[in-house]
Formats: C-alpha cells, sequence, structure tokens
C-alpha cells in the first residue's frame, strides 16, 4: 500500500566538522538526496565532533555524511566515530566520507569505520546508490 | 497488549533516561514500524508530567530561533527539554531537508536539549499522529518541556498544535496584510502572540494590529455580556494595554497576550516564558487543561479507529482485486462511485449490525 511506502525514509546527517568553511559540496549532495527520497538532515558549518555525535544520535540516521575539505579528517573522523560508539549508534549507522581525503589516509579511516569514501568527480548517483544498497536494515 | 523483547528492552531503556532509545522509538513511531503500536501504548502510563508548547507562524518568522532562545532559557532554569521540529517534504519525492536543527546552536553539546527533526511525510493525519506519539515518547522519557515547531501557517499545523497545551504564533513585523488573511486562523490557535523581530520597522504596528485582533476576538467569542470592553471603549484608550485584562481573566477566559523578542539577541524571551507559564498556570486553573486532554485524547481515538477502519477496507478492496478494476468499470459508466462505496460497506455494516445485537445481550 503507498501509504506504507511513505512511512519509510532514508534518514541522513550530512555533516560539516572542523573549520573549514566551504559547503558547497554539502549542499549539492544535501539536495541530491532530497531529490532522492532521503530525509536529509544539515548541520551547518564549523561543528564540533560533539555535536555531529549528538545530532546522529538524536536524529536516529540511517546514514552520516561527513565532508571534510581542510585535511583535518585524520583528527575529526575518529573523534566521531567514538562518539558513537559511546551511544552505541556506531553498528548501525553507515558512514561515508566525503571531500578532499588523500590516498594514503583512506585505509586508516576504513578501519575506523568509515564504509565508504567519495573523493572529487564522484558523481551524485553513484553515492546514491550506495546508500540505497547499503544503508542499515533495522 | 503484548509486545515483543526487543522492544520490551527499547521501551525500559528509554524510561530509563538512555537518549539512543528515545531516538529509535521515535524512528518507529515515525515509520510505523511493526508493533509500534503496542510501544506506545505502554507509553500513555508515563506521560502527563510535561508541559508541550507549540510554536507556528509564517515561513522566517524566526521560529527556529526563538525555540533555541527558549530552550536555552529553560535549561538554564534546570529544566530538559525535548524539540519536535517539523520540516516540509517534497510531494513528488517524499524526501525532505530538514534544516531546523541548524538554528538550535546555543545548545548543543547539550544532551538534555533532544532535538528530533521530523518531515511531513505521509498523509492523512499521519504527521499529526506521529507528532503526538513522539511526543508522548520525549514526555515519558521525562522531559520538562517539550516544544513542537511546526512548518508554517496552514491546515496541517493546526492539526499539530492540537497537540501543544499551549500555542504560540510568531508574527513577523510588516506583516500586517497577512494578518488580515490569517485572522480566523491565528486568532483560533494562538494562546500567546509573538511579535519577532520587534527592533525592526513596522514592530509597533504589527503590535497594535494584533492587539486590535486579540480585543475583537475577544468580544466575539466566550460567554459575552460584562466587562468585555466595547470597540468605543478601545478606541477611546489609545494607551490600552492587554496586561489590564490580567485581573478579570479567570473570569472572562483566556486574553492572548502580545510579547515583543528579539530572538537572535535573546530579547523578550525571559517575558514570553512567564506569558507561557502565565497560560499553563490558567489552563489549570480554569479547568480547561483537563477538558483539553480529553478533547486531545478524544481525536486520537477517533484518528486511531479511522485509520484503522482505512487499513481494513484497503486490505479488502485489494483482496477484492484492487481500486483499478473498480475505477475503470465507473469510466466505462458501468457503476459509480456511490455504488461501489454502498456495496463494498455492505458486509461491515452487516458485521456491525451482528456486533450490536452481541453486546446488548
Amino acid at each position: 500500500m503507498s501509504s506504507e511506502q511513505e512511512a519509510e525514509s532514508i534518514r541522513c546527517l550530512v555533516a560539516k566538522v572542523g573549520l573549514d568553511g566551504h559547503d558547497r559540496g554539502a549542499h549539492v549532495i544535501a539536495r541530491a538526496f532530497r531529490d532522492a527520497g532521503f530525509e536529509v538532515i544539515y548541520s551547518g558549518l564549523h561543528k564540533a565532533p560533539d555535536e555531529i555525535v549528538q545530532a546522529a544520535v538524536q536524529e536516529d540516521v540511517d546514514v552520516l555524511g561527513i565532508s571534510i575539505l581542510s585535511g583535518a579528517h585524520d583528527t575529526l573522523v575518529p573523534k566521531i566515530m567514538d562518539g558513537l560508539e559511546e551511544y552505541g549508534a556506531a553498528e548501525d549507522t553507515l558512514v561515508l566520507a566525503g571531500g578532499v581525503i588523500p590516498e594514503e589516509d583512506r585505509d586508516e579511516l576504513r578501519e575506523q569505520g568509515v564504509a565508504a569514501i567519495f573523493g572529487p568527480g564522484t558523481s551524485v548517483e553513484e553515492t546514491i546508490e550506495f546508500v540505497r544498497e547499503n544503508a542499515p536494515q533495522r | 497488549m503484548s509486545m515483543d523483547a526487543d522492544d520490551r528492552s527499547l521501551l525500559e531503556d528509554l524510561l530509563a533516561g538512555e537518549h539512543r532509545a528515545l531516538a529509535r522509538v521515535i524512528s518507529k513511531i515515525e515509520n510505523r514500524a511493526p508493533g509500534y503500536r503496542d510501544l506506545v501504548s505502554e507509553l500513555y502510563a508515563h506521560t502527563g508530567n510535561a508541559d508541550v508548547i507549540g510554536i507556528t507562524g509564517s515561513p522566517g518568522a524566526g521560529k527556529s530561533t526563538l525555540v533555541d532562545k527558549l530552550a536555552e532559557t529553560y535549561r538554564d532554569r534546570g529544566e530538559t527539554v525535548g524539540v519536535i521540529a517539523i520540516d516540509p517534504s517534497s510531494p513528488f519525492t517524499g524526501g525532505a531537508v530538514l534544516g531546523d536543527r541548524i538554528r538550535m546552536a546555543s545548545t548543543v553539546g547539550d544532551m538534555d536539549v533532544f532535538v528530533r527533526s521530523m518531515s511531513a511525510r505521509g498523509t492523512l493525519g499521519g504527521l499529526s499522529t506521529a507528532t503526538a506519539d513522539a511526543v508522548k515518547a520525549m514526555d515519558a522519557f521525562g522531559k520538562d518541556k517539550i516544544i513542537i515547531e511546526t512548518v508554517g501557517a496552514g491546515q496541517n499545523e493546526i492539526d499539530i498544535v492540537r497537540t501543544a497545551d499551549t500555542v504560540a504564533v510568531l508574527v513577523p513585523p510588516g506583516s500586517g496584510d497577512d494578518i488580515q488573511t490569517l485572522k480566523a486562523g491565528i486568532l483560533e490557535i494562538g494562546d500567546v502572540f509573538v511579535v519577532n523581530k520587534a527592533d525592526r520597522d513596522g514592530a509597533d504596528r504589527t503590535v497594535q494590529e494584533l492587539r486590535d485582533m486579540v480585543q475583537l476576538g475577544d468580544e466575539s467569542g466566550f460567554d459575552g455580556g460584562g466587562g468585555h470592553h466595547s470597540q468605543e471603549i478601545i478606541d477611546a484608550h489609545d494607551d490600552w494595554d492587554g496586561e489590564s485584562a490580567d485581573a478579570d481573566e479567570t473570569d472572562e477566559g483566556w486574553t492572548p497576550p502580545i510579547v515583543e523578542t528579539v530572538a537572535i539577541h535573546g530579547t523578550g524571551v525571559d517575558a514570553f516564558i512567564d506569558e507561557l507559564a502565565a497560560h499553563r498556570h490558567y489552563l489549570v486553573d480554569s479547568g480547561e487543561h483537563a477538558e483539553q486532554v480529553r478533547t486531545r485524547y478524544a481525536e486520537e481515538i477517533r484518528t486511531l479507529l479511522r485509520e484503522d477502519v482505512h487499513t481494513m477496507l484497503e486490505d479488502e478492496l485489494a483482496a477484492a482485486g484492487g481500486i483499478d478494476d473498480l475505477a475503470e468499470a465507473v469510466r466505462q459508466g458501468e457503476t459509480d462511485p456511490y455504488s461501489i462505496a454502498t456495496d463494498v460497506l455492505e458486509p461491515v455494516e452487516a458485521c456491525l449490525e451482528n456486533l450490536e445485537t452481541d453486546t446488548r445481550e
């Protein structure tokens, strides 16, 4: 029945952490996710890892997309992952990273629990497809 | 009602104050996930302690900013806060960007302000049911104040604000013409009016227009007669001030006060909170609160019954081969919607009649 289809929705938090002040990409992703039928919560700029964790937990998001251009992913992402762990949310939140993340840093992020990393040039469709296929079933 | 073991432990975690459990219960409510009804029905026993405040007003009136300051002030006073922020969803894809959270900056990092964004997904009063149930979850969790921030003015809003004990309507300065057009709706749902962005040009005029409106509404509504100001008296008193009606408020019903705020600077927020508290006292003292709660439960029962019957009939239609064939039959001129409705409902009516006989025996 159609009303049941409407009831289920993938919830995503699009997050900007740290000092980088450029969120054009985050906006593009937020809008593309919206058009894909997801519910998107956008964090706004300059958020601390704690704030992102708080939002992810309270909003009970299926997907957390972290956009970082500043190069601070080594320090910020682990803090977020630890916070999610603290609230028991790490296990069933699909964490994605996007932005400028050098190849040599990627394995470490994956080890920390980041499911996928989307660098510059990734098509929006690819990201949406990944979310559709990998969003946790609860 | 019965719950499975997972939901049982989820409920226990919620009652124990685990944020993750509260978040998860609200998701179940929004998704109408299997078992959500049993869960909500268990919540009722733990509710009734929170003050529920609805904040509505046109887009851009500053609702989120005011809610942020409100939450901050309540926290400073040692109270815990739950916020449900509702944003529109696309009628085409169902997708939504829920942006109110961005403006809740004063209280980030403080888990005792629990902000939950909801989109207007679903139809058939689904949003107001989900909102009411989410309020139950926050209430059972132990929040002292629950603030519902609605999308903007519209029919849906009126449904949602019925979930609140006290409704504040934000009116931005210079919206004189809007006030005129919204008059009926605003007058009916507002318990407190807030002229936000009161430092802007036209704020005084907006306050004055609201005052005139409130006074007119006061005159035409309620039991009429003694103590009401006539238009002549109001006209003769340019300095007339809403506060002067305070003394005889309990006799006359509630006269919505008008508060001026500059939410972005926190100006007027304390006065606003005082008026919210005054309304709360009025509700309890006048006995209106009991009436309000009764009405709300009556609506909830009706809505649930409507939804259930609707679902049963949809299933029935599906079993009978789907609605498309019936619609096609109407298109072909073979029958009409009224006859179909009568036919489909006939067995239901028969059942109900039997049921009635059974209960009488």
